[in-house]
């Protein structure tokens, strides 16, 4: 192995293939850092700051940031843990994040990063945001986008994979919200369909396939018996030639 | 009756104003008014509770496979009922008509199981610092902590049987709070074995500690049999859910009523018929609404719901002990039916020692840890009701869903609504009984509050249980100006200001 291909986080000695984010690189290799709006099938976006690192001692997103030799990543320290969970707390206070209500509670990664950064309250004051009624015009997924915080996942997975170009944000600033491509407005009216890649990619449950529900027990749900952080999704495997 | 008469004053603004604000362990949403005149004679006695309506709003436009679960929010005090009733009405919405048995036998020991949390904290925690310790007693040490030092074993009971009952609702919920257990169709978990066992040791412990404790309200009583039959006495109609034969169902069945001499009213009822024989009254002064027998019409209408008045709706109860217990409460009424507010806490006690027997036979059924848990599906409806008896009465969930599958529409009608008017009248006729004619002194009030405390509002905040929450009466007179203001603070101390 040579010294050409790696860089250290937090000590800890990392090898990368060339063209690898940090994240990407520190995700094979087994290292945890928190993230959001990364996903490993999409393109980096670069936007929630989760994963906000300090390489060589300056402050950049480990998901955008490509991966050099000899680089110095701090990730896991307190003032950083610190500042991830703030941005957690504004992330629940911006959306309508009432845990004990919602079905997604248990599958969520909104809800597993606060677990795992141990976010214990809000700390900030709700905005109980109205960006419009639950749209459940689609007879097989609704769309909440009270809960959306604004990852693009949705909007990635739809553009790049399902080939459809379904979702959009729009707006600016606090009035930024998931729009759809129909004329209606209405999810009902694109050509989405509950097997699309966008309907399984929504870290919240702001994009729910209809009737699913509670089915799954508390105990069984993903994040019940193993954190986050030793869920790490791998990405697939680089492909030869 | 003389003490309707005394739910509105004819000449309110000569009156003195006392107002019980907040009713101590009763979440502060409460509040008594009392007119008195210089005689300190009680022209008009009022309860207010503040409802959140809002809450049918907040269901509304929601899908409706989240409601189950989402309007546990409204209660902290007994989520599980309102699970279930929403379920209830869920199933038929998804298009659920019967459940499997095994999803029905699960349903039923979770909301035994909130009957025994819920009866328990009621009993042990709420109630038996008056019981015990006297209704006059020191009030800095009127609450738990006061029966722990002077009746430790008491205490000590009613934690472990309030323990007993939160791990049967985990055990099938999958949480003690806010668990998810019940879903359209069915359940979303089998009972493991390992918690079959588990419950299964503790529950005949429970049963007997319960035996014990109605036994010692029996003693009670005892002492001073003309008290406790006669205080807040009012003879009222009765309502509650009974199967087909008659026997007390506190999770399906169809609704029955009687009137205060024990003659059925209506029987029968399907639960989704319950607009036909109730209706609901607003009344300018109170933000709750006043549920009535619709055929009897507002005024005498009224009814009980809740223990007292489920052990005397029904013809038996299907447990062996329960149903000896609840003889020998009824042979204190000689074969009349018993109005006496403090016999809401025999009838608890008696209602707990049924709803352990029932967990104790449903963990001894050999399929009780089956898997079938979800039904075959048949047709999606539109429109359903649920209701359930919840462990302070009757509880009532209506939804209308669309086709897109959002509700639409949303009543509910809470047990403590449906006894509104009985705890208005109790408290009317506690104020004529003990209040009138004499100067109002803390114990005093306190002989409103054991009144209301016996129906169990579903605003009892176990939380705060063991703190006194501040109590403010306030003697005003015609022009607004405050004669003397008596303070309890949260130390339990009291302080009296009197304007120079
Ligand atoms: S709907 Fe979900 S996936 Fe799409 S932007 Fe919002 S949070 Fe992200
Ligand atoms: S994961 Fe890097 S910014 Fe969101």
């Amino acid at each position: 192995m040579s010294i050409r291909n790696s860089f250290t986080i937090d000590g800890e000695r990392v090898d990368f293939e060339p063209g690898q984010s940090i994240l990407q690189a520190a995700l094979a290799a087994g290292v945890f850092i928190p993230h959001l709006c990364f996903h490993p099938e999409f393109s980096a976006h670069g936007s929630c700051k989760l994963c906000t690192v300090v390489v060589n001692g300056r402050n950049g997103s480990a998901c955008t940031i490509a991966a050099m030799p000899g680089q110095e990543v701090r990730s896991d320290t307190p003032e950083l843990n610190q500042r991830r969970r703030m941005l957690l707390q504004m992330l629940f206070v911006e959306g309508n994040h009432f845990c004990p209500g919602c079905e997604k509670s248990g599958n969520c990664k909104l809800q597993a990063m606060a677990y795992e950064l141990e976010m214990f309250n809000d700390h900030f004051q709700h905005f109980f945001p109205d960006r419009g009624p639950v749209d459940a015009s689609h007879p097989e997924v609704m769309l909440d986008r009270n809960r959306c915080i604004q990852c693009e996942l949705c909007v990635r997975a739809s553009r790049d994979i399902d080939g459809k170009e379904v979702f959009s944000l729009a707006g600016r600033g606090p009035a930024s919200h998931l729009v759809v491509n129909a004329a209606s407005g209405l999810l009902g009216d694109t050509p989405f369909a509950a097997t699309d890649k966008a309907a399984e990619v929504c870290p919240v449950g702001a994009i729910m396939v209809k009737r699913v529900g509670f089915t799954a027990p508390i105990g069984r749900r993903k994040y019940d018996g193993a954190s986050i952080r030793d869920q790490i999704e791998h990405p697939a495997p680089a492909q030869e030639g | 009756m003389f003490a309707a008469s005394l739910e509105t004053a004819s000449e309110p603004r000569k009156l003195r104003r006392v107002a019980i604000d907040p009713v101590t362990r009763v979440e502060g949403h409460g509040k008594v008014t009392i007119l008195l005149d210089e005689a300190n004679k009680v022209h008009q006695v009022r309860l207010h509770i503040v409802e959140v309506r809002g809450f049918e709003k907040f269901i509304e436009g929601r899908p409706y496979w989240e409601v189950p679960v989402s309007v546990q929010r409204l209660c902290g005090i007994c989520p599980v009922s309102h699970h279930l009733a929403a379920a209830k009405a869920m199933d038929q919405i998804a298009g659920y008509d019967l459940l499997t048995p095994t999803a029905e036998k699960l349903r039923r020991l979770m909301h035994y199981g909130q009957m025994v949390q819920s009866h328990a904290v009621h009993f042990y925690h709420l109630a038996s610092p008056d019981l015990l310790l006297g209704f006059d007693s020191e009030p800095t040490r009127r609450n738990i902590v006061g029966v722990l030092e002077d009746f430790p074993q008491i205490a000590t009971e009613g934690v472990l049987v309030r323990r007993f009952g939160q791990e049967v609702i985990r055990a099938t919920a999958g949480k003690r709070v806010h668990g998810t257990g019940a879903v359209p169709g069915g359940m979303n978990k089998a009972l493991s074995r390992d918690d079959r066992e588990m419950l299964r040791a503790d529950v005949d412990q429970v049963i007997d500690w319960t035996v014990g404790a109605i036994r010692m309200v029996e003693r009670l009583h005892e002492t001073k049999p003309a008290f406790y039959n006669h205080f807040g006495e009012v003879a009222g109609n009765m309502l509650g859910l009974v199967n087909a034969s008659g026997a007390a169902d506190y999770y399906n069945g169809t609704l029955r009523a009687r009137d205060a001499a024990g003659t059925i009213i209506f029987d029968r009822v399907k639960d989704a018929s319950y607009r036909d024989v109730l209706e609901e009254e607003v009344k300018s002064w109170s933000y709750m609404k006043f549920p009535h027998i619709k055929a009897i019409g507002s005024e005498e209408g009224w009814y009980r719901v809740g223990p007292l008045a489920r052990i005397q709706v029904c013809d038996l109860l299907t447990s062996e002990r329960a149903e000896a217990e609840r003889q020998r409460l009824l042979a204190v009424g000689g074969g009349k039916p018993l109005h006496g507010t403090l016999f809401y806490h025999w009838a608890r006690l008696v209602e707990l020692l049924h709803a352990a027997e029932l967990i104790r036979n449903l963990l001894d059924d050999p399929t009780i840890c089956a898997t079938d848990l979800m039904a075959d599906k048949g047709e999606r409806r539109f429109h359903a009701v649920g209701v359930i008896e919840a462990p302070r009465g009757t509880l009532f969930h209506e939804y209308k869903v669309g086709e897109d599958d959002l509700v639409t529409y949303c009543n509910l009608i809470v047990s403590t609504t449906n006894n509104n008017q009985a705890m208005n009248e109790a408290i009317r006729k506690v104020a004529v009984q003990y209040l009138d004619g004499h100067e109002i002194t803390e114990p005093l009030l306190n002989h409103i509050e054991v009144a209301i405390r016996a129906y169990d509002p579903c605003l009892s905040c176990a939380t705060h249980a063991l703190g006194l929450m501040p109590l403010q009466v306030e003697l005003v007179d015609a022009d607004g100006i405050v004669l003397s203001d008596v303070r309890r603070g949260m130390d339990g101390g009291v302080s009296c200001s009197v304007p120079g």
